[in-house]
């Protein structure tokens, strides 16, 4: 009979964070950024039929990076979530901060007791009715969950591209400014990202009750 | 609230009341049939028109003889581009009304796309077709429903009976204990092709008519300002009329109608 080697806990999580790394860097990032009339939400994806950024609920948007089926995943239970919980009791009830710790909860078990963690980095952002009340929460694939203000980056590049986010973003941008802050800091300076290239939304204040609008083609090529 | 995670083999894909069944279990009716006292919606009206669909409803809720809500909404958008009228017992009415809605909203937002026009109605067959133990012991809901279908570039209706059938209309359709004297007149005043005042003017008249002669049908309350609920559904969407509108409108029908001292009196009283 075979004795399992002896690894210690340091070195398990350690492999797995690399391993979990190593599957979001392998994918595009994306990035949040608040601007006047709610959070706009900017990805690298060149399918326009594989989303990256999604609708939750009415003021609830969802964006993932990583492997696709893991976060298209965690991304139905989240609707699924946020529906539900809007039926039993109230569709005010529903908010950004119970479905990030949802989230949290989810993908910490996972990291620490499954054999593979999921490589994915998630966002969910949720428009208030007056600035102030703006939330982005920035959920990695370990659980732990950052609460952020102005903007937020998920991705391999995240780094880089925060940075260049940093210098870029300036409180109460507009729409086109936003768009163009998070669009310019996803490419760098080396290179220029175009429309198709692109996924864009915006969770906005003036949009009615579902605050999710998806900004595409000509009105995209327009506000770049 | 834990995340609702489900395996692949036992997932509820994206509908709605699958995914209730799976994490609440159904509540089964009592056995046998009381005859309870609720509140019962009355009569609505879809026209179809140039530019889409209209849907239309008086705004009384009766239990018995009594008239237990003035202001009772019985038109609703189903989603941006359909809409839902009911008529039958109010509380599951409304509940049937919250799901479908949901049922909509949660397939667009899992599947990325909208179900097609079609695909809404089959759904709200299902659900007319769920509720039918409810329906046999007194509780029926016969909804109607329109829309605007973005494939054909037209509006469509669809009526229903309790057991869940659904029979697509070419032009109008009505439900509820008022429909016979709505829709005839919404019968004879249809053409093919109104305008959007014209079908207003229709639907309103024949909501009045309805009132004029069905004790459940509410009337319009200029005392209080309660007049029916108007909704166009067109390319462009669900718009409901404006209040202020539809009186105006009300007024000028009722003005007609005095000016032309149409309907008799049937009881040969009058001086």
């Amino acid at each position: 009979m075979s004795m399992p080697f002896y690894v210690a806990p340091e070195q398990v999580m350690k492999d797995r964070a690399d391993y979990a790394r190593k599957g979001i860097a392998r994918g595009r990032s994306a990035a949040a950024v608040l601007y006047t009339d709610g959070i706009l939400i900017a990805a690298e994806n060149s399918s326009a039929t594989l989303h990256k950024v999604s609708e939750i609920y009415d003021r609830i948007a969802f964006a993932g990076v990583g492997k696709y089926n893991e976060f298209d995943q965690l991304r139905i239970a989240g609707v699924r979530h946020a529906d539900l919980k809007g039926f039993s009791y109230s569709r005010e009830d529903v908010d950004a901060r119970s479905l990030a710790n949802a989230y949290a909860q989810m993908l910490g078990q996972i990291f620490t007791h499954e054999m593979k963690p999921m490589e994915v980095e998630i966002l969910v952002a949720e428009v208030g009715t007056i600035e102030s009340e703006d939330q982005i929460f920035h959920i990695l694939y370990d659980g732990s969950v950052v609460d952020e203000d102005r903007y937020s980056v998920i991705g391999g590049d995240a780094e880089a591209i925060g940075g260049r986010l940093e210098a870029a973003f300036e409180p109460g941008l507009d729409l086109g400014g936003a768009l163009r802050a998070a669009v310019g800091a996803l490419a760098g300076s080396d290179r220029q990202l175009v429309a198709p290239e692109l996924e864009v939304a915006v969770l906005s204040r003036s949009n009615g009750r579902r605050a999710f609008r998806r900004i595409e083609d000509d009105e995209l090529t327009s506000l770049l | 609230m834990t995340l609702p995670i489900f395996t692949a083999s036992d997932d509820p894909g994206p509908s709605f009341a699958e995914l209730l069944r799976r994490v609440r279990p159904v509540e089964t009716l009592p056995p046998g049939g009381v005859a309870l006292d609720i509140s019962h919606a009355t009569t609505v009206v879809a026209v179809r028109y140039a530019d889409g669909v209209l849907m239309a409803g008086d705004r009384r809720a009766t239990s018995g003889n009594l008239i237990s809500h003035r202001t009772m909404e019985k038109v609703f958008p189903a989603d941006r581009h359909s809409g839902v009228a009911i008529a039958g017992a109010a509380g599951p009415a409304m509940e049937m009304v919250k799901l479908f809605q949901l049922q909509l909203e949660h397939y667009e937002k899992v599947e990325g796309v909208q179900l097609s026009l079609e695909g809404k109605a089959n759904q709200l067959a299902t659900m007319v077709r769920g509720h039918l133990p409810a329906a046999m012991q007194g509780f029926a809901v016969v909804p109607l429903f329109a829309g605007f279908d973005l494939r054909r570039g037209q509006g469509r209706l669809f009526q229903y009976d309790v057991t869940g059938g659904r029979y697509e209309e070419a032009d109008h359709a009505s439900t509820g204990s008022g429909s016979l004297h709505a829709g005839t007149v919404v019968k004879l005043g249809f053409r093919d092709g109104m305008a959007e005042e014209e079908v207003v003017d229709l639907a309103l008249h024949a909501l009045w008519q309805a009132a004029d002669a069905d004790s459940a049908t509410g009337g319009p309350d200029l005392i209080r300002g309660i007049f029916p609920v108007v909704a166009t559904i067109t390319r462009e969407g669900f718009t409901r009329v404006d209040d202020a509108e539809v009186r105006s409108r009300f007024e000028a029908l009722l003005g007609r109608l005095t000016a032309q001292q149409t309907g008799g009196t049937e009881t040969g009283l009058a001086t």
